[in-house]
């Protein structure tokens, strides 16, 4: 079982997620630099967070036309699971794969705090192991992490079940209090909190065990694949 | 800017000739205060600086401790005032830069930020709030960026600054052993910079930042581009994991000219280089503005010819630039070429040691009345008081701040920012603390027994979290040196902690010297900032939750020490009394104790008394907690005194321990076995902050009113004030 760290000029939070994926998860995880290409016997592919190209521009707008994000695409649409973390959110958006956009909290500063995140929908690969509205206390760190779609949309993502998180009290101004959706298939989530800050207890100062269950989940996803 | 008439003179006896443009921009550059420590350097001599943990190496710039299997940290501490005080967001984040390309020099990941903020009064001055303001998001911006947290620090307000920003950076690396640089150079080698192109920023920096701000000279500021520095930052360490890298160097005060100098120095080589292979980022930039320049995100690589393929295959990978623009000559010149003409041919000898200086010092006259006690209007009405103490932005919480720094990147940190000290987790399975303290208003009253109490306060932060404090460093800064009375504070300060540090021996393991922080009004109040690292081979402690009935123990002896007090300087607007003096052997008896205590697992939290008093300590474990307490001022032991002076004095080596009732007793017996003044004043429980000395209530505050004034006031001023 084989998951892709893919890496960014300026992805920060690449080691975070190899270091949670391979000695908490005991899982095969594996770099790939963005001007590479992703193999196919890939199970799982995750976009960790940081400030690919220095946010320039706007954040994840270079980093979505690197090569790699082509073979992303493919195996998006092989219904492979895909995760985006804060900027790989970002990057997933400004790709097209995911609907909406990410713009500045409405703080204008920079956020770095614990928040606390409601599953809206326990059907993804990422949330299968959770009840429904169950609590997840996870922090985020982000400048541009305010999610928003015009009301259209909005309505299009209730009624086809893909607003995956929402934060329990308005924390940065996001439409409908999102932290997270995903596509129309549900197989590429993005979420702007950091689950791989939470998933150890030594660094968890509230409860680390709902955080695991997004890693938890994707074992799940995967091993019902093979 | 250029060279004193006799420092003139004595570089041309040196070299036997008058020397060339570009050599006498070199010289004055790297003879400048800010490279030279020319007033200091003799001085600097009395602190410790070895140990069992000190690892030294030539040509490092982090001081770098063992912190056993095989893994070491490196520590470094700047400042960048003079360009912050000019353009705070540029000034403050190439700050940050500066400090992380230190770390990184040693071949170590940089794994922590530490920030030490001061301006003037904001409350009134608008400018102070701007400085501010912009500071703190030129640190966010930039540490955000590279993914190293900032984790920890301090912030002050007060007139002395006023026009002015004192910006202190430190940074923490960790890595193996055997992956540390050891710099080495064979005749030969190449000389490779690495990084941004060099450009017209920072022109004349060190200099710039050897003089008293009087004219605002923008271009002496870098301009920071924290993307570049990342991509270093990842290349750097890929070629070190290569074994690229023979030395390494970077580029900061000074720029090419010192960093060219210093290493060939200090490895006793010389360097041969031409102007025009360094990539430049404009046309026709002069030989003496390429050798100057401090554009940022730059370093200097010495490799060989069959290592440099694969180095350039990395900085490929990762697009940043790199140029081969010399070699290793035998001997000790320092050549400088631009394509078949030479500009500078000089000894490195010279141009890295300037001459040092014996600058005269005598003990300012302010210094005789400053400890006068004053009487005041007794004060009626004390909740109001303390109220009025949560609010200062000297006291308030600092969340604003931290809040925008990321501190949770890199998975380490244990113990987050807003506690007593921050704690990072290390690969070694043990914990590493650390803290940085300073105390101006304290050093302006007693600059020695000021400086102290910084030390001591750091140490303090430290023990809280259960760790031995290993390794000290320390930032001194000050006005104009060339003032006699000046100097004499610089002195003082410099010998109270030397004194400490040996009785402690926590070795020195680096640090920095600013001197000329002047403002419009006159020169900066002392301000030696203290970092403390502390090592916990277990478990820190990460303060539990408060519950009803936990007890409130005080250890140590609260004194008559308002001077320089939050309590005096801004309720009373007095400056003056008598500072508080650190008892070495309290001192030490008390942190051996609170170490034992942590690591027998009696207690739920230990809080460091300091800045407003056991009043402001006992409130914030309160306001944090959500919990009420009642604390019994009489039972508080030391000297007789006034409520106020019991309340807000700020004796050092005071420490608030929590703990529930059934551990009470057993913490009574080792406290009295280890002769430690001590006693049991409060209870926590309900929602109400309450002081009462016998039956007389003196403060009855509800713990959601005070803590809303606490957590909101500095943000309200900067967002709405």
């Amino acid at each position: 079982m084989k998951v892709g760290v893919v890496v960014f000029p300026g992805s920060n939070c690449d080691r975070d997620m190899f270091h949670v994926l391979t000695d908490v998860f005991n899982l095969n995880a594996q770099y790939f630099w963005h001007e590479k290409g992703l193999p196919k016997n890939i199970d799982a592919i995750v976009l960790p967070g940081g400030f690919s190209y220095g946010d320039r521009l706007r954040a994840g707008i270079i980093a979505a036309h690197s090569p790699i994000i082509k073979d992303v695409q493919k195996m998006a649409k092989k219904g492979i699971p895909i995760l985006g973390v804060c900027n790989g959110f970002q990057i997933l958006v400004e790709s097209g794969l995911l609907p909406g956009v990410l713009l500045k909290n409405n703080s204008l500063n920079f956020m770095c705090e614990w928040t606390n995140l409601i599953v809206e929908n326990n059907k993804t690969p990422f949330t299968n192991q959770f009840q429904l509205n169950q609590k997840i206390p996870i922090p985020i760190a982000n400048g541009e992490g305010r999610y928003f779609v015009d009301g259209a949309t909005l309505k299009k993502l209730k009624k086809n079940n893909q607003i995956v998180f929402r934060y329990d009290k308005i924390v940065n101004g996001s439409s409908d209090r999102i932290a997270g959706v995903c596509n129309e298939d549900g197989n590429v989530v993005g979420m702007m909190p950091h689950p791989e800050r939470a998933v150890e207890s030594e660094i968890n100062p509230i409860d680390n065990k709902p955080s695991s269950l997004i890693f938890e989940s994707m074992l799940d996803a995967m091993g019902a694949k093979n | 800017m250029s060279l004193e008439p006799q420092e003139l003179e004595n570089l041309k006896s040196k070299i036997g000739r008058e020397p060339t443009s570009t050599e006498l921009q070199i010289v004055a550059a790297e003879w400048s205060e800010h490279c030279s420590y020319k007033s200091s350097k003799k001085h600097l001599k009395m602190l410790p600086m070895t140990g069992p943990l000190v690892i030294s190496e030539k040509g490092y710039d982090s001081g770098v401790l063992d912190v056993g299997n095989g893994f070491v940290i490196t520590a470094h501490i700047e400042s960048h005032n003079h360009p912050s005080a000019v353009e705070p967001y540029g000034g403050a984040a190439t700050g940050v830069g500066g400090v992380i390309r230190d770390i990184l020099s040693a071949g170590t990941r940089p794994i922590a930020i530490f920030n030490g903020l001061r301006f003037g009064d904001i409350e009134k001055d608008l400018q102070a709030r701007w400085l501010f303001k912009n500071s703190v998001t030129g640190i966010a911006d930039y540490g955000n960026c590279l993914g190293i947290p900032t984790i920890g620090g301090e912030v002050e307000f007060d007139e002395c600054y006023s026009n002015y920003a004192l910006v202190d950076v430190a940074a923490i690396g960790f890595g193996k052993k055997e992956n540390l640089i050891k710099n080495h150079a064979k005749v030969g080698d190449l000389v490779v910079l690495m990084g941004g192109s060099t450009g017209r920023d920072g022109i004349g920096g060190s200099q710039f930042a050897s003089d008293s701000l009087e004219s605002e000279d923008r271009s002496a500021v870098q301009i920071p581009d924290p993307f570049i520095e990342k991509l270093i930052i990842e290349a750097i360490l890929e070629a070190r994991n290569q074994n690229l890298i023979n030395a390494l160097k970077d580029l900061g005060g000074g720029g090419l000219s010192c960093a060219v100098s210093e290493t060939a120095d200090t490895m006793g080589i010389g360097i041969k280089m031409d102007v025009d292979k360094v990539h430049t980022r404009e046309l026709g930039m002069h030989p003496d503005e390429i050798m100057i320049s401090e554009s940022q995100e730059r370093m200097l690589i010495i490799t060989n010819k069959q290592k440099l393929e694969k180095l350039k295959k990395i900085c490929k990978k990762f697009h940043v630039a790199c140029s081969v623009i010399g070699q290793v000559t035998s001997g000790n010149l320092m050549q400088v070429k631009k394509g078949k003409k030479t500009f500078a041919n000089i000894s490195t000898d010279i141009v890295a040691n300037a001459r040092l200086l014996d600058r005269p010092s005598k003990k300012p006259t302010y210094l005789k009345t400053i400890q006068k006690e004053k009487k005041f209007k007794p004060i009626l009405n004390h909740s109001k008081t303390m109220m009025k103490l949560l609010s200062s932005p000297n006291i308030a919480s600092k969340l604003w701040v931290y809040s925008q720094y990321d501190h949770e990147v890199g998975i380490r940190t244990v113990v987050k920012p807003g506690q007593d000290a921050s704690v990072l987790r290390l690969d070694n399975g043990k914990f590493l603390s650390a803290k940085i303290d300073g105390n101006p208003k304290h050093c302006y009253i007693n600059p020695r027994e000021g400086a102290i109490g910084c030390f001591e306060e750091a140490c303090r932060n430290v023990v809280c979290t259960g760790a031995k404090p290993i390794g000290m460093l320390d930032h001194l800064q000050f006005g104009n040196p060339q003032d006699p009375e000046i100097f004499w504070t610089f002195l003082e300060s410099l010998k109270g902690l030397a004194d400490f540090a040996k009785y402690f021996k926590i070795p020195c393991i680096g640090g920095k010297v600013s001197f000329y922080n002047e403002t419009p009004k006159g020169p900066i109040k002392p301000t030696p900032i203290i970092g403390i690292l502390g090592l916990n081979d277990k478990k820190p402690l990460v303060p539990k939750k408060i519950n009803n009935d936990d007890c409130l123990v005080i250890i140590g002896k609260t004194k008559n020490e308002l001077g320089g007090s939050e309590y005096y300087e801004y309720i009373h607007k007095f400056v003056g009394g008598n500072c508080p003096v650190v008892d070495f052997e309290e001192s030490k008896r008390n942190m051996t104790v609170i170490l034992d205590i942590i690591k027998k697992g009696l207690i739920k939290s230990a809080h460091d008394c300091s800045k407003g008093g056991i009043g402001i300590a006992t409130s914030e474990l309160c306001m944090t907690n959500q919990i009420g307490c009642k604390i019994s001022l009489e039972k508080v032991p030391g000297e007789k005194l006034n409520v106020d002076r019991i309340l807000y004095s700020e004796s050092h080596s005071r420490y608030l321990l929590v703990l529930e009732k059934k551990n009470l007793v057993e913490l009574e017996i080792i406290l009295k076995k280890n002769q430690v003044s001590f006693k049991t004043i409060g209870k926590f429980g309900g929602k109400k902050i309450q002081f009462c000395k016998g039956k007389k209530s003196i403060i009855d505050l509800s713990v959601d009113k005070a803590y809303q004034v606490w957590i909101n006031s500095l943000k309200e001023l900067i967002v709405h004030g």
